[in-house]
């Protein structure tokens, strides 16, 4: 039945009307009526991301597990005489960031309840964002995909540029830059995709074979968009940055989907389309996550500022995607998606937590805090709770992602594993020294004396994050189940495309690891 | 009965911890030690069933992680191995918590105590019973979460918090080991389920690894880095210095983990995969030598420590190396045997410890202390008794004594043994097993007599306010005391006697010594047949092809020499005596030593300097790494290259350009002049291809 309807069209756009319509209240209220038109524009806001939210779980629900092929398709001519379609479609790669990005969505707008500033504008951008990305998990066609991955950057900026810190206008301009320099190159390729292919459709495109000379080029072109999205070491600078001035909701999005958008990026074109160069070019990959996992963690060590700590562990959780990605199996892929499902989760409840005392103490400075959990107990039992579930421990979702990646990484070559592993060990250090720095010890500040534990609304954000990161810790089945059918369809695919390289699956021939 | 035995816990620790505020500490307390007792009742049914009944089993209660070969489920594997973890570690927590109603009665946070308390129960069963290694892994770090939590309990206490990391970022580098060597089990074996990893074991003994260019037996790399993790949960040479630090945490807590159970999952890791571990001979080479060195180690530092808990600390650390060289040396029923008592003796010294410093309202200084076994009587006749058993007193050749006796002068003696027989470290763990027994029962009777003889050295007021500890106290004491005096004697023929064949089944070899007892002639028809069964030993030199020699052999094999039986005798003795001269008869000499403060002594106070050493190669390096690589790699480099960079360069041109704008017309001519120039140029190259 949800065949017939345009379920995708409908995740995508609804927040689009959502923001006209927030924006449209607001022009037409008057301006001493401003607190209605606010309170009207988070109440719009909130339940259109929640009737998006619903919506995501009848797709989960109907989504079939089993098969690797594109669904939900739709497919309507938009520029036919070029053969661009406005083409929709989920696989098993991307159904869970279309839920993903449905379900943090409205954690982001309770989470800005308090804001005072131009507020139907910011939900305006937030929604105007929640389409833009959802958008492009969607998207089976090139430049559509182009369009809403762009798109995306504009309200992202926007929100850094407006709601953001001191320093914001520096920050959104390094964050625009940086992704546009990408984004640009991306563009070039794509034409001499289309040149080739004839066709910007994703499926069509999945089916054909670039010459492996050529794939070098657009690889490395892909690769310069999605290296600085992930973000990948050394494009990275620009992350740090962007979280510190973001607002709190600003930060959760660009960590908890944004960045996961370079990923998918890997998964939808990179390694399909170009699997010559993806081979060719693995080594540099591995070599660059391990040197981001490892510096990161180190310098995340340094940092005294609490949104600039957490920033760099994203860096180098975002190693392990990277990694996991690379290593062409079908434990490290999994272990890739689920590592960014849950990093997705993790690390937006993370900078939730930033939040809440930010909004109380308006500081993120380490030095700052300190003793918080007389005054705070359960945000010091929440905030625990997901610092150790970035640090890794078995029984939160970070552990899955982190031991599925790297087995992954040892089959392919036992040093890339030790080298993520070291960054395991550093991620406990700098995680629980922050952590014991803003939370244990005596009072020593005086302003904290006055802290107050959570509110109810922050007390819902944070229990909500709390589920799935213990329920995916003990059960991972739900998540790389549905991811399944398309990994091993993508592996598959990989495999046969490259002939040469007759590499028997790991099961069969476990002992020889020659290294590359 | 096997959910009960592992979930009560679990239950117990999330109605306490997350109801904190809405019930109270006392319906916290009965809540968690209710099903604490439980769940040790439960367990001691199922060791009997299991062991006398023989039903070894596994239960598979959900999926964790499929995907393709890599399929981990939850469950709940029951056999001789871990039915014996079952009861040590359940008892044990029941003990403590009891005791702890005692212990923590003026805390505050008695809820939050004790749910961390049952949490640990929880996730220590899911560790030995676990069929994966991935669930062992989950346990693994749960117990060093639960350590966490509880040594950093005071969280006002900026040294419990420091402690607290240490102990945590010490595992984890142990940690690092034990997940490689995980991943390479995968790798190697496609499984990580035990018995199918066990049993393909013999098709992998030839399998190699290349790692750097260099080709590894696939069986001793996962065996070393198994060990490397083991290291770390049991604080041996090279990560130990989390341990002493630990005491930082309540006094029950270091009695539950950090000496009865946690510390001993390393060991626990050790006889669970042995079957890797006989395969690899060179591993097993340094598990026996790392032991060795720790044993003899901590016990040196063990000397010179005033602090009465991490003497203790120490000593745990030192009992733990001789279960490691033990496994080393292919005596795992008799490591385990050691893990067995050692849980009742050095959990009975540490809450005696806890006893002494509750009543002394928290001194933990034994040079202020002395003297007071007039008022506390109880407490030092159940010091005492720990003391006898952890130095292990007892009548060789008769073969009665305290616990410590037939498990550690076992392990001596079979150290010996191994020696003779050739494997690597095997006479140097002999002597260093001996020497280590002399030096613990110097520091062992310093403690008691320090404490508890002479005359009071504290604050005079400290002797008048004794706090006198309650039946709730004292009773879990007089429970750990039976067990330290009669565990061994009741149990030894089953962990490493006539009935360990049968005793341990399938899940561990009985040992070269379970024959009989010393000079004993007994059939042991059977259990040749057994021992084939389970495999090559990499202990007994000889193999099936000379049954006769083999037989011949055993015979003669297991008579050590007289003064080998007598030599821990010996020790012990020695080491009483020295203790005695040096702390009763001539009391200000230890004071007028230390106050020298020769180079041997502050070498030892200072634990051999390894917490300077480490802070001067790992800590400040890797701070000052964060800080290259942030400020210079990232800021000057990556941002002044990059984007600050450009926008510079941009800003730089962009005033240049403008200096062009002038107004000057033949500034624009020239230009112009040279645009038109370059575009028939182009157009010309253009034409001409």
């Amino acid at each position: 039945m949800l065949g017939q309807l345009p379920i995708l069209s409908a995740i995508t756009f609804l927040p689009a009307l959502g923001s006209v319509a927030v924006l449209l209240l607001c022009a037409l209220m008057r301006d001493e009526d401003r607190a209605v038109a606010d309170r009207n524009a988070k109440g719009i806001a909130l339940f259109v991301t929640l009737v998006v939210f619903i919506f995501s779980i009848i797709l989960l629900a109907a989504f079939d597990r089993h098969n690797a092929d594109f669904q939900f398709v739709e497919n309507v001519p938009w520029l036919p005489q070029l053969g661009i379609n406005y083409k929709l479609g989920v696989d098993g790669l991307s159904v869970l960031f279309v839920v993903l990005t449905a379900f943090l969505m409205p954690i982001c707008v309770l989470s800005s309840w308090n804001l005072d500033r131009r507020v139907a504008d910011y939900m305006a951008a937030f929604l105007l964002l929640e389409t833009l990305i959802i958008g492009v998990f969607c998207a089976l066609d090139m430049i559509l995909f182009y369009i809403f991955f762009e798109g995306s950057l504009i309200p992202m900026f926007l929100i850094i540029g407006v709601w953001g810190g001191q320093n914001r206008i520096y920050a959104a301009f390094k964050f625009f830059l940086y992704t546009f320099l990408g984004s640009v190159l991306m563009l070039a390729v794509m034409i001499v995709m289309y040149a080739q292919a004839g066709t910007t459709d994703i499926e069509a495109l999945l089916a054909t074979e670039f010459a492996p000379d050529l794939q070098i080029w657009l690889w490395l072109a892909f690769f310069a968009s999605f290296a600085v999205k992930m973000p990948m070491w050394p494009v990275h600078t620009w992350l740090p940055d962007a979280h510190v001035q973001a607002p709190t909701a600003g930060s959760v999005i660009l960590a908890g989907i944004l960045l996961k958008l370079g990923g998918y990026g890997f998964l939808r074109f990179s390694i399909p389309m170009f699997p010559h160069a993806s081979d060719y070019f693995a080594p540099m990959v591995f070599a660059l996550s391990i040197i981001a996992i490892v510096v990161t963690s180190v310098i995340a060590f340094r940092q005294t500022d609490i949104k600039k700590l957490i920033a760099y562990s994203s860096v180098a959780h975002m190693g392990l995607v990277t990694m996991g990605i690379f290593t062409m199996t079908d434990v490290g892929m999994q272990g890739a998606i689920f590592q960014m499902i849950s990093h997705g989760i993790i690390s937006g409840a993370l900078f939730l937590c930033v939040g809440v005392i930010y909004d109380r103490f308006h500081t993120r400075e380490i030095a700052f805090y300190g003793g918080l959990v007389h005054r705070m107990p359960v945000f010091a039992a929440l905030f625990g709770l997901f610092a150790m579930a970035n640090v890794g421990l078995p029984g939160t979702s970070g552990f899955i992602g982190e031991i599925m990646t790297m087995t992954g990484a040892f089959q392919v070559d036992p040093r890339i594993a030790a080298g993520a592993a070291l960054g395991v060990i550093f991620s406990a250090v700098y995680m629980l020294t922050a952590y014991r720095k803003v939370v244990f010890g005596k009072i020593t500040n005086r302003r904290l004396e006055t802290a107050t534990d959570l509110n109810a609304r922050e007390w819902i954000n944070l229990g909500v994050l709390s589920a799935p990161v213990l329920y995916f810790g003990f059960f991972s089945t739900p998540i790389t189940d549905t991811t399944r059918a398309s990994v091993d369809n993508l592996i598959s695919h990989y495999q046969s495309s490259l002939p040469v390289k007759a590499e028997l699956p790991a099961e069969t021939a476990p002992t020889e690891h020659v290294a590359p | 009965m096997a959910y009960i035995v592992v979930f009560a816990p679990l239950l117990a620790a999330m109605i306490a911890g997350l109801l904190q505020k809405q019930i109270s500490d006392r319906t916290a307390q009965i809540i968690t030690t209710g099903a604490t007792i439980t769940s040790t009742l439960c367990s001691i049914a199922l060791f009997f069933d299991v062991i006398v009944g023989g039903n070894a089993r596994t239960y598979e209660l959900v999926e964790w992680m499929a995907v393709g070969g890599f399929e981990i489920a939850w469950a709940i594997r029951l056999d001789t191995l871990s039915a014996i973890m079952l009861v040590v570690i359940t008892s044990v927590s029941s003990l403590v918590h009891v005791y702890s109603w005692g212990y923590m009665s003026h805390d505050p946070h008695r809820a939050r105590f004790f749910a961390y308390l049952s949490l640990f129960t929880f996730t220590m069963l899911s560790l030995v019973t676990a069929d994966n290694f991935v669930q062992m892994f989950f346990g693994w770090e749960g117990v060093g979460l639960a350590s966490y939590l509880l040594i950093g309990f005071w969280y006002d206490k900026e040294s419990a918090n420091a402690a607290a990391i240490k102990a945590f970022v010490t595992n984890r580098v142990g940690d690092f080991g034990l997940v490689l060597g995980i991943m390479a089990i995968y790798v190697v074996f496609g499984t990580l389920q035990f018995d199918e990893v066990f049993m393909l074991i013999p098709q992998h003994a030839e399998t190699t690894l290349n790692i750097f260019g260099m080709e590894f037996l696939a069986l001793e790399l996962i065996a070393f880095l198994l060990f490397v993790g083991a290291m770390g949960k049991s604080a041996q040479f090279f990560l130990h210095v989390w341990l002493p630090d630990a005491m930082e945490g309540p006094t029950p807590v270091s009695a539950l983990i950090h000496a009865a159970t946690m510390v001993t999952a390393g060991v626990f890791l050790v006889c669970r995969a042995h079957g890797i571990f006989e395969l690899a001979p060179n591993a097993s080479a340094f598990i026996t030598m790392i032991g060795a060195v720790t044993a003899i180690y901590a016990a040196t530092v063990g000397l010179a420590q005033n602090d009465i808990k991490r003497v203790i600390a120490y000593s745990t650390c030192s009992q733990l190396g001789y279960m490691f060289f033990a496994a080393g040396l292919g005596l795992y029923s008799a490591a385990m045997f050691h893990l067995f008592t050692h849980a009742f003796f050095k959990a009975l010294l540490f809450l005696g410890a806890g006893s002494v410093i509750h009543s002394l309202h928290g001194e933990q200084d034994m040079r202020n202390m002395g003297g007071i076994y007039r008022v506390l009587p109880v407490t030092w006749i159940m010091m005492i008794i720990g003391a006898l058993s952890l130095t292990g007193v007892g009548i060789p050749l008769m073969g009665i004594g305290f616990a410590g006796f037939y498990s550690k002068d076992m392990i001596i003696e079979e150290a010996f043994m191994m020696g003779r027989d050739g494997l690597p470290f095997g006479m140097f763990a002999f002597w260093i097993g001996m020497i280590a027994a002399g030096l613990t029962s110097f520091y062992s009777w310093r403690l008691i007599f320090m404490t508890f003889h002479g005359v009071h050295r504290g604050a005079p007021e400290v002797l008048s306010h004794i706090h006198k500890n309650g039946p709730v106290m004292l009773i879990p004491l007089t429970v750990l005391a039976v067990g330290a005096v009669f565990a061994g004697a009741a149990f030894k023929s089953d962990f490493v006697g006539k009935k360990a064949l049968v005793f341990w089944g399938e899940s561990l070899p009985a040992g070269p010594y379970a024959e009989g007892y010393y000079g004993h002639n007994v059939d042991y028809g059977d259990s040749r047949t057994d021992d084939h069964g389970q495999g090559a030993h990499a202990d007994t030199p000889v193999t099936d092809d000379h049954g006769d020699t083999y037989e011949s052999e055993r015979h003669g094999h297991h008579h050590p020499p007289i003064w080998v039986l007598f030599s821990p005798f010996v020790a012990t003795l020695l080491g009483f005596v020295c203790s005695w001269f040096f702390y009763v008869a001539n009391p200000a000499l230890p004071g007028r030593i230390a106050a020298a403060n020769g180079p041997l002594h502050r070498f030892l106070s200072n634990k051999w300097y390894f917490d300077e050493l480490y802070d001067a190669i790992f800590v400040r390096p890797t701070r000052w790494l964060g800080d290259l690589f942030w400020k210079f790699g990232d800021q000057k480099i990556i941002d002044g290259l990059g984007p600050n960079g450009v926008a510079a360069t941009v800003l730089a041109s962009a005033r240049r350009i403008a200096r062009l704008q002038n107004g000057y017309l033949y500034h624009y001519a020239f230009v112009m002049l040279i645009g038109v120039f370059g575009l028939i140029l182009w157009l010309i190259s253009g034409a001409g291809v």
